[in-house]
């Protein structure tokens, strides 16, 4: 049998945010690149991101924030996949964020994060790039 | 041994990398769905189907929600189709059942049909097997409705329901073969909606003509709700448990179906194999690649190609 990995993504919107258009752009861009997108819709606690992320087995997780909560909501989301053993699950974020945050989420975890006006082509290789498909 | 048990304990990990795993045919995993196979057989397994948009996942929630008040367990597989374009998949029917996420009861799974037409795809199969062996009382499957010859689902399911709405096509629709011939329980979703009572009354009258296919005893209930709202979930689940109890009422039933079950999943199993590996052998032999060229210079018919090929594999086989 030939066996094939594919690249699984969770794109998830933590909190009280109801800008859903971005991630459904970015859900779209990473079907057309070949991944496998579990979206998850709006409103989601850190810990139904993490259980729903644990349960599809997926290689990364897309947080969109819009909202201005991710320095409560991104922290969260990596301490919950510690607690379960899920921490090799690439974090990335999408959003607007202050520039001050923006290393402050890098230091603790998040692997990247993606502003307004970044192309789409660049998000999707940034996943080739450094998300691989568990072996 | 040490993957099948953590599965059996009910590991949520275990079980999500299993049937990733299974996904990805890793040959491994294989090995632990022999290891799982005496653990199985003991599920009710549901599957929806319908045409995209007639509301399955928003019933599969209501229903999750309902047999969680029962104390039961449930698994859900939720099958989103492929892009054939790129091979990836927007995987959304989790969005109408995340509520159910926080509950160590539930396991929800997201699969792409990753380019199988039938609607229920090898994985799924194994994928049912793997939430069965974990423990879960009840398994619902909701695939991709695409088309009217999706029966793929009824033989591996103890229960199908198929899900429609009002105004989808004449009362023609329900007269031609395929996807209305093998639901057990039909339920009209959205009822609310002009043209409820007509849809009724078409799938009442295909099922009147069809009389005899239903000497077994079941004649298929037809249903309405409006899932959004909660409405007419409880009698869809009462109806599965009355066409459970009928399944169970004789011996003859259960065999019928475990006979039609295994032969379906071996033939099923034979075939994919067959087209993974002996499809796979062919189509990067030189030779096909020669009769290739033939056809297109027309100077040989792809009837005899083929006949030429396969006959050729198949002796080699039997040597």
């Amino acid at each position: 049998m030939n066996q094939k990995r594919k690249i699984r993504i969770l794109v998830a919107k933590p909190g009280l945010d109801g800008h859903d258009r971005g991630s459904r752009i970015i859900a779209r861009a990473y079907r057309d690149a070949g991944f496998e997108v579990v979206y998850t819709g709006l409103h989601q606690t850190p810990e139904e991101v993490v259980q729903a992320a644990i349960q599809e087995d997926v290689d990364m997780i897309g947080l969109s924030s819009l909202a201005g909560a991710h320095m409560y909501l991104f922290p969260r989301v990596l301490e919950l996949l510690k607690e379960n053993g899920a921490d090799d699950i690439v974090v990335c974020g999408g959003g607007i964020f202050p520039e001050e945050d923006i290393p402050k989420l890098k230091k603790i975890g998040i692997k990247e994060i993606f502003t307004p006006g970044t192309p789409l082509g660049e998000v999707v290789n940034w996943v080739e790039e450094n998300v691989k498909p568990r072996s | 041994m040490v993957i099948a048990e953590k599965i059996i304990s009910g590991d949520i990990r275990a079980v999500a990398r299993l049937i990733r795993d299974i996904d990805d045919t890793v040959p491994e995993a294989r090995e632990v769905l022999k290891d799982l196979y005496p653990y199985t057989g003991k599920a009710y397994v549901v599957g929806i189907t319908g045409a995209p948009g007639v509301g399955k996942s928003t019933l599969v929630d209501q229903m999750i929600a309902h047999l969680r008040k029962a104390k039961k367990t449930v698994g859900v597989l939720a099958v989103d189709p492929t892009s054939p374009f790129s091979g990836g998949a927007i995987l959304g029917d989790r969005v109408r059942m995340q509520r159910h996420s926080m509950d160590e009861g539930v396991f929800i799974r997201s699969m792409a049909t990753r380019g199988y037409f039938g609607g229920l795809t090898q994985s799924t199969r194994s994928a049912i097997d793997v939430l069965d062996a974990m423990g879960k009382d009840y398994i619902i499957v909701e695939t991709v409705g695409v088309g009217q010859d999706e029966i793929d689902i009824v033989r591996s399911a103890h229960t199908t329901i198929i899900t429609l709405v009002p105004g989808m096509g004449d009362d023609i629709q329900a007269l031609k073969a395929g996807i209305l011939e093998v639901g057990d329980i039909f339920v009209i979703n959205k009822a609310d909606r002009e043209g409820a009572d007509r849809t009724i009354n078409d799938i009442r009258l295909m099922i009147e003509m069809d009389e005899k296919r239903y000497k077994d005893g079941w004649k298929p209930p037809i249903l309405t709700a409006q899932a959004v709202f909660d409405k007419g979930v409880k009698e869809i689940l009462g109806e599965i448990e009355n066409h459970r109890k009928h399944l169970l009422s004789s011996k003859q039933m259960q065999s019928i179906f475990k006979y039609e079950k295994a032969r379906n999943d071996l033939v099923e199993m034979i075939k994919d194999r067959i087209v993974s590996d002996v499809l796979a052998d062919i189509i990067h032999s030189r030779e096909f690649e020669e009769a290739l060229q033939l056809i297109m210079e027309r100077k040989i018919d792809p009837y005899t190609a083929c006949d030429n090929i396969v006959l050729k594999k198949i002796k080699k086989g039997n040597k």
